[in-house]
């Protein structure tokens, strides 16, 4: 096992505990979410095999499943961002493509890249999972207000997480 | 076959997808409806040890609610035993009645009203006789059933889930409906089904019906807040406020009815026999 397999398995363990023992706690005005778990599957090496990342995907998922008392429902929105996470990428990849051996950061790939990469991929997963958790459209306007203010809770988390890791690596 | 194996080789992350997409949505379907000793869930006992470490750290920060609530309820039984006592000196009360219910006091170390599909986690479990199809209630009202249990811990369905039902009743009227959470607010439930000739007003009191023998009859649910009838509707559109605050739930009772068993076959039996 080199050190960044050592590095994916220790952040996998941080993301999960920082999920379910204080993100879930953290509701905002009982519609804002944060569901900074999704970030560990953004975040993985941009030359991650598709099925090690939908793997990865659905056993975080189901753990974040157990400690929300929702099986399947995380597994399946984040199963579904790991499908679709490399074809994005290969979508928007930049002039002159990736840097070899850096993520799909901010650092490396600057703030408007960012929001590209992670903006999209954080509506589709926080859409697909509560719109399957209250089981179809009834309450469109109320779940669609969730979408949108746990999407915007997500990405502040997300983008202070990056600038906090940024100014430790200069 | 060959190429059949080539095909499932060049698609198989499209292929992955889809097995994962469909064991997930399985176990979204099972789990909507499973009531027994699960273990993927918060009454698995590491998990709750995991919950419980937090839960410690935020139940300090709500000592004060928990305090002010435990008082109330306090002076509610004594309220209730004071009543019982010279109910007991009435010589027209029977004394043979037969205990229908048994009461087991839990208290909750997970609960979440943001969700849809809210869960309570408790400390009881197959230890302290708990089962799943139990009922629980607070001081102030009904509070949900048990789903789930292992052997400390039980995982209960809020009234705040959108897939819960509790058959209910109109006190003042004595009309039956179903109390359903429609998934926004957690202060408000709706009382479904109540027919056009109805009229309830607002300050109503709604309880429990006990048709089902999951509830005891006539437990608390909530105020009717608001009334409305649209135009061609066969049913009200009420709202009902809670008469338990969800988001400051602490310690509850679980209702163990001791005559649930025998009202279940009666009823089979009785269905059985209908033509």
């Amino acid at each position: 096992m080199n050190r960044s397999a050592i590095f994916i398995v220790i952040s996998f363990v941080v993301y999960l505990l920082a999920q379910v023992m204080l993100f879930r706690q953290l509701v905002l005005f009982n519609t804002a979410f944060c569901f900074l778990y999704v970030a560990f599957v953004l975040m993985l090496p941009i030359e991650t095999n598709n099925l090690a990342l939908m793997l990865i995907a659905f056993v975080l998922g189901f753990l974040v499943d157990v400690f929300y008392d929702s099986l399947g429902l995380h597994a399946m929105s984040l199963v579904l961002i790991a499908y679709l996470r490399n074809y994005w990428l290969v979508t928007i990849t930049p002039q002159g493509g990736y840097d070899a051996g850096e993520g799909p950061t901010l650092a490396a790939n600057g703030l408007q890249w960012f929001l590209v990469y992670t903006l999209p991929l954080l509506f589709i997963h926080h859409f697909v999972l509560f719109f399957t958790e209250a089981g179809g459209f009834r309450v469109f306007w109320f779940t669609m207000s969730k979408v949108m203010s746990s999407l915007l809770f997500t990405l502040f988390v997300v983008l202070f997480l990056q600038y906090f890791s940024f100014d430790r690596r200069r | 076959m060959q190429r059949l194996l080539n095909f499932l080789y060049e698609y198989r992350a499209f292929f992955t997808f889809l097995l994962l997409e469909f064991l997930s949505a399985w176990m979204l379907v099972l789990n909507n409806d499973f009531q027994s000793t699960a273990y993927f869930n918060t009454a698995n006992g590491l998990t709750a040890n995991i919950i419980g470490f937090s839960q410690k750290a935020s139940a300090y920060f709500s000592l004060g609610d928990v305090n002010t609530e435990l008082s109330r309820e306090n002076a509610q039984l004594k309220t209730a035993l004071e009543l019982q006592r010279q109910q007991s000196r009435n010589p027209f009360t029977s004394q043979d009645t037969v205990i229908r219910y048994e009461f087991t006091s839990a208290k909750v170390i997970n609960s979440s009203v943001a969700q849809f599909k809210n869960f309570i986690t408790i400390n009881r479990g197959i230890d302290a006789g708990i089962e799943p199809g139990m009922a629980a209630i607070s001081t102030f009202g009904a509070v949900g059933k048990v789903k789930a249990v292992s052997e400390h811990f039980a995982v209960l369905i809020s009234i705040l889930n959108i897939d819960e039902q509790v058959s209910s009743v109109l006190k003042r009227t004595g009309s039956i409906g179903t109390v359903q959470w429609d998934g926004t607010d957690p202060r408000t439930v709706n009382l479904l089904y109540i027919p056009r000739h109805v009229v309830p007003q607002a300050g109503d009191t709604v309880a429990t019906s006990g048709y089902n023998a999951v509830f005891p009859d006539g437990v608390l649910i909530g105020i009717v807040k608001d009334v409305k009838l649209r135009e061609e509707a066969p049913f009200y559109d009420i709202k009902v406020e809670l008469a338990q605050d969800f988001t400051r739930l602490s310690y509850l009772k679980i209702v163990k009815s001791r005559l649930k068993q025998e009202l279940d076959s009666l009823e089979v039996v009785t269905k059985g026999k209908e033509p």
